[in-house]
């Protein structure tokens, strides 16, 4: 199990993060994003592509 | 002997090329070389937000610089010296030390340089926007009621024009040969944008070049910048004059080794140089094949190319060591953004391509309201551009860029015909 954080003084809802991981992030109605805290080993190459097309780099692997 | 690859560059393209070869299993030695004296850093904010606010050269640093992969480990950093010179048959780079580096493969990301006006007059106080010093630079003189001239109109130009205006400046825009952003928006939108500026206080000048720097009429400031003349004659007096005409690929170091260096480095669909050997390119000194147009080999200077280059490259460049086919090629879908007085504008393809262009929602002359545009050559969608739309629709028009569906398919999608 891995664990993100997105540092939301930082995010600025580009959904980037949503194309390279839809398993983990989602983009709402209103255009905020929401994405799931912990995720399975098996979505690990996602969510680094997910930290990697962030354009404000806010998303953060917790160790 | 322990096998090497050297990267050419040492910014976003460099950071993501190793993170790419160590996470397609490359365990030789990486070394990346730079002119730079900072680590790899986060450009887009230079003409935006850090512009703004920058804070001290610490804080500006820490807030851009780029955060490298927990897996690239063991990469071996030279900053502060570019590469001047590479004999692709012997294998060696030259770094501007005199060292001579040898590699077993190469990776080109070497990356932009700012154009430059050519016209006569002083030199001195013309700013560009490329590196974090650029942008400590300008922001130093970006007081409020300040004349600024920001010259081109293009993504940085006018990024500089609406944070120079946020900031209190008196700001003109010449936009130069086309409207605003007008390659990447297609003629409608850049109008909407204009008129958009100019809501908000920036004027625009269109349809002149500049044909002469003034002098500031200033005994104290001899040989610096006070204004410009364009080729209509009209004469701008300015206290700030901004150059964001564009950008020259950093090609002369590979001069001397039989590449086609005409516009960047000429690469096959696999990121690979042609006639090169173990060399690949990434980035937008990358000029390659779009297999999803099927138009010619050209650069992109959007953002995420670095990354989904990077990704094509290392794989690449391993399977060519290792005397195996690359992996089958894919096709990056370049997108882009801006953000204008905290409107944000998001774009997917290749909008410059296209031979027809439809608004799908909203009305192109007020961007501010919510407008979604599409592009399309020979009747296929191969563009879409938001303005004032939440990225969730941005997204939608995104997949069908990417299935390149009729527009009729997007207006019965849900959430999308309603909202306007």
């Amino acid at each position: 199990m891995g664990n993100i954080h997105v540092d939301r003084k930082l995010c600025d809802n580009h959904g980037q993060c949503a194309i390279a991981a839809p398993d983990v992030f989602r983009m709402n109605d209103d255009g905020i994003l929401e994405f799931d805290e912990g995720f399975a080993d098996t979505l690990l190459d996602e969510v680094e592509e997910a930290i990697d097309v962030c354009p404000v780099q806010a998303i953060f692997l917790k160790d | 002997m322990s096998s090497r690859i050297v990267v050419a560059g040492a910014s976003m393209g460099g950071l993501r090329a190793a993170e790419q070869l160590r996470a397609a299993g490359w365990e030789g030695e990486i070394v990346v070389v730079g002119e730079e004296a900072h680590p790899p850093y986060n450009r887009p904010p230079l003409s935006k937000a850090l512009l703004a606010a920058p804070g001290t050269p610490e804080e500006a640093l820490a807030a851009v610089q780029f955060r490298p992969r927990a897996s690239a480990t063991g990469i071996e950093w030279r900053l502060g010296t570019g590469i001047v010179a590479a004999d692709l048959a012997a294998r060696t780079v030259t770094l501007g030390s005199g060292e001579s580096i040898s590699y077993d493969g190469l990776v080109i990301a070497t990356g932009l340089r700012p154009a430059r006006i050519v016209a006569p007059g002083p030199l001195g106080g013309r700013h560009v926007v490329r590196s974090l010093e650029d942008t400590l630079a300008l922001h130093k003189e970006l007081v409020p009621g300040a004349r600024v001239l920001v010259v081109g109109s293009g993504f940085i130009g006018c990024e500089v024009a609406a944070t120079a205006s946020e900031l209190g400046c008196s700001t003109v825009l010449v936009e130069g040969a086309s409207g605003p952003m007008e390659r990447s928006l297609g003629k409608e939108l850049a109008d909407g944008v204009r008129g958009f500026l100019n809501a908000r206080g920036v004027e625009t000048h269109s349809g002149a070049r500049v044909t002469e720097f003034l002098t500031k009429e200033n005994g104290n400031d001899a040989g610096t910048c006070g204004g410009v003349v364009l080729s209509d004659g009209t004469r701008l007096a300015a206290d700030v004059v901004v150059e964001a005409v564009g950008s020259h690929p950093n090609t002369e170091w590979l001069q001397g080794n039989g590449l086609d260096l005409s516009d960047g480095v000429l690469c096959d669909e696999h990121l690979r140089v042609v006639n090169a050997g173990p060399v690949v390119a990434v980035g937008d000194v990358a000029r390659f094949p779009d297999l999803r147009t099927g138009a010619g080999a050209r650069r992109v200077e959007h953002w995420a190319i670095p990354t989904d280059t990077a990704k094509i490259a290392a794989p690449a460049l391993l399977a060519y060591l290792a005397g195996e086919d690359p992996p089958a090629a894919s096709a990056p879908l370049p997108s882009f953004w801006t953000d204008l007085f905290k409107i944000r504008i998001q774009g997917v393809g290749s909008p410059a391509l296209a031979d027809s262009v439809e608004v799908f929602e909203g009305d192109a002359s007020a961007p501010e309201a919510g407008v979604a545009v599409g592009y399309f050559r020979a009747g296929r969608l191969i563009g879409a551009v938001t303005a004032g739309l939440p990225a969730g629709i941005q997204l939608r028009y995104r997949t069908a860029v990417l299935n390149q569906e009729p527009p009729g398919a997007l207006a019965v999608a849900p959430g999308v015909a309603s909202r306007t």
